[in-house]
């Protein structure tokens, strides 16, 4: 059985700023890094690696420099490491997207069964957390989103029992395979790459896919194949708070006087 | 003289077999270590042994030390006088004997008073630790090792006494002359009433009795502990001289093992070390990790090497994998004795105060590192806190993962310049915490202050200025940190940077040390030793004395004092602002207690025993003072932690710049 996860390059939001006048994102120097929910993804993925010899492949779509993330991938243990990108690919919204992964995955699929997908819930650049239930609709994979634990796994039966923490509650569901899931942070703690594994994933391939091999048809991807147009970006200006009293000369005065103000607008409750 | 030669022979036949095998055997195992050049610089090797060994320069420096002292000497003189006694057995005609009458005498003479010197010091040994044991003589660790200190004694006791028995007996028979050796003589004149029957008998029993207790010891040496008395000398002679916290670089290349894991992943020192070890506990005592009640105890360390090269060398000769694991897994049922434990190896803060304490140089920190580069690098195993730690150095080049734009938010107030090749003299390395951490923020805007008033050309290197990679590589993260090194050590070459000042301990010593194995030869100086300087020429000039702080009392970084000898310069600089010397801590200057934060501890939990930060504070209360000052960011957060924690009431931390800077208000 295969288990595919999704990862997606994202730039270091903490970093990243808006162009005030273009309205866009500033990225030149902008380092990237994985993006933090699909670490939970890739890290489930591995464990299913570890416990029943699964093998593990690691798909995103980017430009050529995305490959930095799915080295990261090889280092931490996955088997294959495929990198979609085309420039037919570029400018798509989650629609396409969606389009290009499902392609890739069942191409996959044709060379060895496919049980699981793995996503993040959701990237932290786009924020939509469409992707992964885009996937799961095309390939027609059960979508179980927001997974915070993986309750029972049994391959033979081919079943899945997981459960999502949702606002306020938990849920327990299980489907049969073959499943998409998409992943909270609490799921696992993902693990740190053992220095042979960095230095083997440095030598190692990251196989490139453009659409001559998906042979997807153009105007479903890419910029063409989205009906999703973004007109602005910008930060939400935040008003700048006041200082209550004087911590100083009066602790306690102060105290009060931020305890009244905390309570006068429902923030805290006596 | 031998009552009997040819059984003695036979005897010290099988007793010098038992020696020389008990030595190849742990010296062949000594050679399955990794190797390493310790052959640099003899002359200075040389004269640390004569000083440190013969000298006994760290034993002397404890309550009993010149107990060890006379024994040791006893020990070397007597050699001689064993040697005689050995070769006079096998070869009555040779020996003392065979020499000239005046030179006979003087010897005898001599191993006379030594004898009674060695039997004196060999009781206090056995009062001090039967009625007098002082707490690291009473752990569990040394209960359970005693019979073996005792035993080791009683024999040389006993070597003693039958060598006192056989001269009376002789001095007695009239074969030797009582005015060589008064002790004997001494003992001759007690024995004279109760043995005047037959003094030959007692010679012989006496002969035989010093016979066997000299070959025992002999073919028991290598099996005890007392094996330091082979090893300990050349283990001065072979000790590291780099400064204690600088471990040596690894090669990362595909197919290779990095850190230690197995016991012959150490180098042969590592393991010659462990030999070297007579387990006398002076390293426990002054680690902060063993006084707080962690797992960890450099002494268990060593020993554990020891054992687990024992267990495992017939293994490991045969080139098949070791049965006893060096590392035991917290899942483990706990470490054996030839185990070390994780939680002790992620206890320990580097401090060095092991290293400094240990009379015979051995060298505990470097180990742990080592362990813990296998731990990381091998095994991605280590404690949960350090993972975000690890990320956020690698991606954002600072510990707690703040963005690098932030970089120059402490100088939004202050006209800072940048670094220029060929303008500026000093690179001002404002270090992660000068530049993210709040209250460290104001000790770096106090020194640019001071810096600026003493008319210092100075700059930094903006938001290019990265994480110089301490606690990685304390941490046993040594892929990542060389990544940082070779970056670090390029981007300061390019910008032509001669010289550095650093207000971070932890920066200095990696700028200063560390990356001198990385081809870098700067001039790096501590903000300590740059404000002794400037105030000492009168560069840097007083607008009045500091008084506001009252009675301060200095602690001692180990990163700038054990690490790098810096002691003065802060007290200089204190005794300059404040017009008096500083008040010290009972625990100062080399034998100072860390606050717990240094090799990588900042940024762990401390779960087990007692926070080490408290210890040292209520260490300070003891004191009295009114300000705690300090010369590390570390130092200056565990310090204010404590003092939160123990309720420490008005007294207040400040690190020296911001004692100085109050001297600059007009």
């Amino acid at each position: 059985m295969l288990v595919v996860v999704c990862i997606k390059q994202v730039p270091d939001t903490t970093q990243v700023q808006i162009d005030p006048v273009t309205n866009t994102l500033v990225r030149e120097g902008i380092p990237f890094i994985v993006n933090p929910y699909d670490t939970h993804a890739l890290e489930e993925a591995l464990r299913l690696k570890d416990r029943f010899g699964f093998r593990v492949a690691a798909i995103s779509m980017g430009p050529p420099n995305a490959e930095a993330t799915l080295k990261k991938a090889l280092a931490l243990g996955v088997d294959e490491a495929i990198l979609l990108s085309d420039r037919a690919f570029g400018g798509a919204d989650t629609l396409a997207t969606s389009r290009v992964l499902s392609e890739a995955i069942d191409r996959l699929n044709r060379q060895e069964q496919v049980g699981i997908v793995i996503c993040g819930k959701q990237t932290i650049d786009g924020d939509t957390a469409q992707v992964g239930p885009g996937i799961a609709t095309r390939l027609g994979y059960t979508q179980l989103t927001l997974v915070d634990r993986v309750e029972k796994f049994d391959p033979f039966q081919g079943r899945i029992t997981v459960r999502r923490k949702l606002e306020g509650r938990h849920e327990t569901v299980e489907a049969p395979l073959p499943v998409l899931l998409t992943v909270v942070r609490e799921l696992n703690r993902p693990r740190y790459p053992t220095v042979p594994m960095r230095l083997e994933s440095e030598q190692a391939t990251v196989q490139v896919w453009s659409n001559q091999e998906l042979q997807l048809d153009q105007n479903g991807i890419g910029l063409k194949g989205s009906p999703t147009w973004v007109s602005r970006i910008f930060s939400p200006q935040r008003e700048k708070g006041e200082i209550v009293g004087d911590g100083v000369a009066d602790p306690a005065g102060a105290a009060h006087l931020l305890v009244d103000k905390l309570v006068s607008r429902d923030l805290l409750v006596v | 003289m031998s009552p009997n030669p040819q059984l003695f022979l036979l005897l010290l036949i099988l007793s010098a077999s038992a020696f020389v095998i008990g030595c190849y055997r742990r010296f062949s195992l000594v050679a399955l270590g990794r190797p390493e050049d310790r052959l640099d610089a003899p002359g200075t090797r040389f004269a640390r042994m004569l000083r440190l060994a013969f000298g006994q320069q760290r034993v002397l420096g404890k309550p009993f030390g010149m107990n060890h002292f006379v024994i040791f000497w006893s020990f070397i003189i007597l050699a001689a006088a064993n040697a005689e006694f050995v070769v006079s057995g096998v070869l009555p005609q040779a020996g003392l004997a065979a020499l000239p009458a005046p030179l006979q005498h003087a010897l005898l003479f001599l191993f006379d008073l030594v004898s009674l010197a060695a039997l004196v010091c060999v009781l206090i040994a056995f009062a001090r630790r039967l009625f007098f044991a002082e707490p690291s003589l009473s752990s569990d660790y040394v209960k359970a090792r005693s019979p073996e200190a005792l035993l080791i004694l009683s024999l040389i006791a006993v070597l003693m006494l039958a060598y006192f028995g056989l001269h009376a007996a002789r001095i007695m028979i009239g074969m030797e002359d009582p005015t060589a050796m008064p002790v004997s003589a001494a003992i001759a004149a007690l024995m004279a009433a109760p043995l005047a029957t037959d003094p030959t008998a007692v010679a012989t029993w006496s002969w035989w009795l010093h016979a066997l207790a000299l070959l025992s010891f002999l073919a028991y040496l290598p099996q005890s502990k007392h094996m330091h008395i082979l090893t300990a000398i050349p283990n001065c002679f072979f000790a590291g001289l780099e400064r204690p916290n600088t471990q040596p670089r690894e090669e990362f290349a595909r197919g290779m093992r990095f850190g230690a894991g197995r016991v012959d992943e150490f180098t042969w020192k590592d393991l010659f070390d462990s030999f070297s070890c007579t387990e006398c506990g002076r390293c426990q005592e002054a680690c902060p990790a063993a006084a707080t009640g962690k797992s960890l105890n450099p002494r268990s360390i060593i020993h554990a090497l020891k054992t687990n090269l024992l267990a495992n060398g017939s293994s490991l000769r045969a080139g098949e994998t070791p049965t006893l694991p060096l590392l035991a897994n917290a899942s483990d049922t706990g470490p054996g004795e030839g185990s070390a434990g994780d939680d002790a190896i992620w206890a320990c803060t580097t401090c060095g105060a092991c290293m400094n304490a240990c009379p015979v140089l051995i060298e505990h920190m470097p180990k742990i590192v080592k362990m813990r580069r296998h731990l990381v690098q091998m095994r991605a195993s280590f404690p949960e806190e350090l993972s975000a730690f690890f990320e956020n150095v690698e991606a954002r080049s600072n510990p707690w993962g703040i963005a690098p734009t932030e970089r120059t938010k402490w100088h939004a107030n202050l006209p800072v310049r940048p670094f220029e090749q060929g303008k500026t003299e000093y690179l001002l390395y404002v270090g992660c915490a000068g530049a993210f951490d709040a209250r460290q923020k104001q000790v770096t805007v106090a020194l640019a202050t001071i810096l600026d008033a003493a008319g210092v050309s100075w700059g930094t290197l903006g938001k290019e200025e990265r994480c110089c990679g301490d606690s990685l590589r304390r941490l046993g993260n040594e892929f990542v940190f060389d990544r940082t090194a070779r970056d670090n050590v390029k981007l300061l070459a390019e910008r032509g940077v001669k010289k550095i000042v650093t207000q971070c301990p932890h920066c200095f010593t990696t700028l200063k040390n560390d990356y001198r194995q990385y081809g870098m030869e700067l001039e790096v100086v501590h903000h300590s030793e740059l404000l002794a300087g400037l105030l000492a020429s009168g560069q840097l000039e007083l607008k009045q004395r500091v008084a506001q702080f009252g009675t301060v009392l200095f602690h001692d970084s180990c990163y700038l004092g054990r690490h790098n000898d810096v002691y003065s310069a802060p007290r200089q600089v204190l005794a300059t602002t404040t017009g008096a010397s500083p008040a010290e801590f009972v625990r100062n200057a080399e034998r100072s207690f860390c606050c717990g934060a240094g090799g990588g501890r900042m940024w762990q939990e401390e779960q087990e025993g007692e926070r080490i930060n408290l210890n040292r504070v209520k260490e300070a209360l003891q004191q009295k003072p009114d300000t705690i000052c300090v010369s590390c960011p570390y130092c200056l957060t565990m310090m204010e932690d404590g003092l939160k924690d123990l309720q420490g009431g008005a007294v207040r931390v400040k690190d020296l710049a911001e004692v100085v800077v109050e001297g600059l208000r007009a």
